[in-house]
């Protein structure tokens, strides 16, 4: 248990890696997913690592992955996700793979030019068909022997030309569909109108090869005649980018062109229908094992990216880790060590060796699926300091009983819980189905906060009795009309019913009002006018009383926090006046509340005082207000000792404590002063204990272990205890930058202003969040209220209707009203309640006691490489 | 065979999905109705006469209750029907799914 309430313990700790060994340890550790490696070499650049070549040869390898994934992605093959964890391929295995990947890739590439080469001739040799089939009907119509006639007698004058017909040349291509237009323009132009241009569109679309595109194209046939103008068109068809084909000029040669391209279309069709297979073939292959591919890849890419941020030894034996990792996973990580140094065959183990250090570890919180989304809400406002109380616990409660205070009604809490039981119930089908959706993801990660937040809601629900909007009458009303009538009481008769539109039951006749109802608010409330009246005053007292205990409980947290980390002038002079303070103002006014409650009943709650007036006149020592009734004898005494006790918390919080703090260092110094003293007058004896000391620690090293290029290196694998002796010489060489943060210097005046700004932020914040928590009230209101107008806006409608015919109407407002409430009420007010509570914890909450200023322990684990989640 | 699928998976579990809750909500809304619940008078449609004439007093606005439970009923039983073709929806969806694979 004593893990849920504060961050694991972490320690730095030492690997020797045998050189020969480290692959396989690093890759063991990665699979574990339990230590933090540091960068020993922080100022090498990335280049001049050792292995630098490894991690190239890697991205090679995952560079031409990824070629074959986008080519597998192109052909719509489907990858298959069988969730297998492929181990580690040793580092020999490496060139097999790089092999195999470079073939691939070759393969492919090869394929794909001869592909785009076959169906860039495919695509001409279309070209060719369509153009000799349309060519064909434009000679055909000039040689209708009507069009002829026609033509001759429009030329009858002209004798001159009949007898020799004109030599009129052609070219004939194709250009695409968007280009005609500009295109005749331009020939018109250029040519001033002396050529003939007819087109016709190709129906079915032809491929690009290069892009893969579907393109429109038309087929063109350009007539002219002589030299000049040939020339002309055919620089404007280039311009165009039209591709021009030979066409023979006699029917006969057409026609047998026309068949051999036919015939050649037919083979290529083949060939191309036969490289096409092919590919499939070898992408469906590759599709196979791709994912195992990648993941062996990438992990091949971390351990040697981590092997990079190892020292190595001046004698080459081995590599250096240093690594922070929790106590209490120290055990398995020497069993990793172990398994790993047995896969490499080497028979030198590896060592893991504890060091003392001043560093601040970081910060690990273990976490499971349900309490990980709660851990998340508190990490966002900041990682907590090493070992400090981790409010996550806490909050599991606390955040979704205030959602639920501002989101009270079983109708939607019912909703919401239903929403978040599918999640959790097909949890394991979801996961596996890894969505993209963003958002949905976001509601996935916080299905446990949203079924928690749902069955508090419905709880809530329960207490304000709201169920969309309506009460439940579960146990019957505690209030009748019927005494009203009776000569003693209200003295009502139908008379007075017709009369008045309202009317008041006074709870003061008996048998009006028969005790309260067992479970939450009566029903009745439900239909009253004056409900409002009566639910802000309940709303607005519960919320103070529940905020004033939450922060008292985060500040007697603080409590934790200062004994653990053995500050006793923290509880003397900052926890005992924070919690009198606020005990001694605002407890008592929550005091004052029940108080009230009780102590007021039917007869004699006209006379009831005002707290907030009350409250506010305690703080002015006003106790000569007549409008205002003093709630108690002796109360004015009581509240003035109060005050006063307040009031003098505020000067121990503000400058005793820096006093202290400044005592104490005026006597340490003085006391490493004598000190220094002493020593120098024994400077001259030898000192004895040391020796002791150190001939005890050489003994140790030498029972089981040996010098090795000035590391020890254990020999044998039941040497692990001997590993984790102790502090090690060899790791001084790395810690001297940190020690130098042992003893900060003193200075007064920064202490003094940091008291008093955290003093006088305590003093203020106890009002200023005390008030915070009436948004408990205000959107419990809203959220109430938005409900009814729902309700009266369009349930009403379907509802209220007379005829026989309303159930239509009544179907398809119910529709309406479906899609607003969830939209409206559980998404909108939601997300809104949920923003409030999320404020109510970091600010109001936390601030008591929580720091938030550690890091976070970031492991070395595949898991989260292959996710993606850590970006090297 | 023309096929007898108009909405894709998406809108069929949409419709399962408020169809229950229309089933359960108007059911219940049904049952308070036919009980004359006296949470629910704001939604009953009387109007000043019906009190004024009524010959044995709560007659008139009980059967103005239970016209009202009918009209639930009735939407429910809509509902019930809405989630059966939203059920055969899913399944046709489900099939179709299976054989394009």
């Amino acid at each position: 248990m004593g893990e849920l309430f504060r961050s694991e313990e972490m320690t730095l700790a030492q690997l020797f890696l045998q050189s020969e060994a480290a692959y396989c340890c690093v890759s063991e550790l990665g699979e574990l997913g339990m230590v933090q490696f540091r960068d020993l070499n922080p100022d090498v650049n990335v280049f001049q690592r050792k292995f630098v070549n490894e991690v190239r040869r890697c991205e090679e390898m995952d560079r031409k992955l990824r070629f074959v994934e986008k080519e597998i992605k192109k052909a719509s093959i489907s990858q298959v996700d069988t969730g297998e964890n492929p181990e580690v391929p040793f580092p020999r295995d490496m060139i097999d793979l790089e092999a195999t990947f470079e073939k691939l890739e070759n393969e492919l590439k090869e394929i794909n030019t001869n592909q785009e080469a076959l169906k860039k001739n495919f695509l001409e040799l279309t070209e060719l068909k369509h153009i000799l089939r349309r060519t064909q009907q434009f000679f055909d119509e000039m040689e209708d022997p009507n069009l002829l006639e026609e033509s001759s007698s429009l030329m009858e004058g002209n004798e001159v030309g009949r007898g020799a017909p004109l030599r009129l040349g052609f070219v004939a291509g194709v250009i695409s569909r968007e280009r005609i237009p500009t295109f005749e323009r331009m020939l018109w132009r250029v040519c001033r109108g002396n050529v003939f241009l007819r087109q016709a569109d190709i129906e079915d679309p032809l491929e690009d090869p290069a892009t893969g595109d579907q393109v429109h194209k038309s087929v063109f046939i350009i007539f002219f005649q002589g030299d000049q103008l040939k020339n002309r068109v055919k620089k404007i068809c280039e311009g165009f980018r039209a591709s021009l084909y030979p066409c023979p000029e006699t029917p006969m040669e057409r026609k047998e062109m026309l068949a051999g391209v036919n015939t050649r279309i037919d083979d290529l069709q083949m060939v191309l229908n036969q490289t096409e297979d092919h590919r499939q073939r070898v992408l469906q292959a590759a599709s196979k094992t791709m994912r195992v591919w990648f993941i062996k890849v990438r992990k091949m890419k971390a351990i040697y990216h981590t092997l990079n941020l190892c020292n190595i030894d001046v004698t080459q034996k081995c590599l250096i880790a240093e690594v922070w990792c929790p106590v209490s996973d120290l055990d398995s990580i020497q069993f990793a060590l172990r398994r790993g140094t047995e896969r490499s065959g080497s028979t030198v183990p590896s060592i893991l060796n504890r060091m003392l250090t001043k560093q601040t570890p970081p910060t690990f919180n273990k976490t499971n699926k349900f309490t990980s989304g709660f851990q998340n809400i508190v990490d966002a406002y900041g990682i907590g300091n090493y070992r400090e109380i981790n409010p996550a616990p806490y909050t599991i409660i606390t955040f979704p009983f205030l959602f639920a205070v501002m989101f009270g009604d079983m109708g939607h809490g019912l909703l919401m819980t239903s929403l978040a039981l599918y999640l959790v119930i097909r949890e394991s089908r979801l996961l596996s189905q890894k969505s993209d959706n963003e958002i949905f993801n976001m509601v996935f990660a916080g299905r446990y906060i949203i079924l928690l937040m749902g069955l508090f809601s419905i709880y809530t629900g329960l207490i304000y009795n709201d169920c969309f909007s309506k009460s439940l009458n579960m146990f019957g009303s505690g209030w009748s009309v019927r005494p009203m009538f009776i000569n003693k009481g209200g003295n009502w008769t139908f008379g007075t019913l017709g009369e008045n539109a309202l009317l008041q039951l006074d709870p003061a006749v008996p048998g009006v009002f028969n005790g309260p109802y067992p479970l939450g608010i009566d029903p009745i409330w439900n239909i009253a006018t004056n409900k409002l009246t009566f639910l802000n005053s309940f709303k607005m007292k519960m919320s103070i009383i529940l905020g004033v205990t939450h922060m008292l409980f985060g500040v007697s947290l603080s409590l934790f926090n200062h004994l653990y980390f053995k500050k006793p002038l923290n509880i003397f002079l900052g926890f005992i006046p924070e919690i009198v303070f606020m005990s001694s103002l605002f407890g008592y006014l929550v005091l004052l509340v029940f108080y009230k409650w009780t102590a007021y009943d039917v007869f004699s709650s006209k006379d009831a005082p005002s707290l907030l007036i009350h409250f506010i006149n305690m703080c002015l020592f006003n106790y000569n207000d007549p409008t205002n009734k003093p709630l108690y004898r002796g109360q004015m005494g009581i509240q003035i000792l109060l005050v006063l006790i307040a009031l003098a918390c505020v000067p121990c919080m503000l400058i005793a404590k820096t006093l202290v703090l400044r005592r104490q260092h005026l006597w340490k110094a003085k006391l490493a002063l004598k000190r220094a003293e002493a020593a120098a007058e024994s400077l001259a004896q030898p000192p004895l204990e040391q020796t002791g000391a150190s001939s005890s620690v050489s003994g140790l090293t030498q029972q089981g272990t040996q010098k090795f290029g000035g590391v020890r290196v254990g020999n044998g694998p039941t040497e692990d205890e001997a590993g984790i002796v102790d502090h090690d010489q060899l790791s001084q060489h790395s810690e001297d930058g940190d020690e130098h943060a042992e003893e900060e210097p003193f200075d007064f005046g920064d202490v003094a202003v940091h008291q008093a700004i955290h003093t006088i932020e305590y003093c203020l914040g106890c009002i200023s969040n005390t008030a915070s928590y009436l948004r408990l009230w205000a959107l419990s209101l809203a959220h109430a209220q938005l409900s009814e107008v729902l309700w009266t806006m369009v349930m009403h409608l379907g509802l209220a209707s007379s005829s026989g015919g309303g159930f239509f109407a009544l179907t398809i407002i119910f529709a309406a009203f479906a899609v607003l409430t969830v939209c409206i009420l559980l998404i909108m007010e939601g997300l809104s309640a949920f923003l409030h509570a999320l404020r109510l914890h970091w600010v109001e909450f936390q601030n008591k006691f929580y720091c938030g200023q550690g890091f976070k322990f970031v492991p070395f684990s595949f898991e989260s490489i292959l996710e993606g989640r850590f970006d090297e | 065979m023309p096929s007898l699928l108009f909405c894709g998976p998406k809108m069929a579990a949409c419709g399962i999905v408020i169809s229950i809750w229309g089933v359960i909500m108007l059911g219940m809304l049904g049952i308070f109705f036919s009980a004359k619940s006296a949470v629910l008078i704001e939604d009953v449609p009387f109007t000043e006469e019906d009190i004024r004439n009524d010959k044995f007093p709560p007659q008139a606005i009980y059967s103005l209750y239970n016209q009202v439970g009918i009209n639930c009923f009735i939407a429910a039983a809509v509902y019930v029907a809405v989630g059966a073709v939203s059920l055969c929806q899913v399944r046709l969806n489900k099939r179709q799914e299976y054989m394009v694979t």
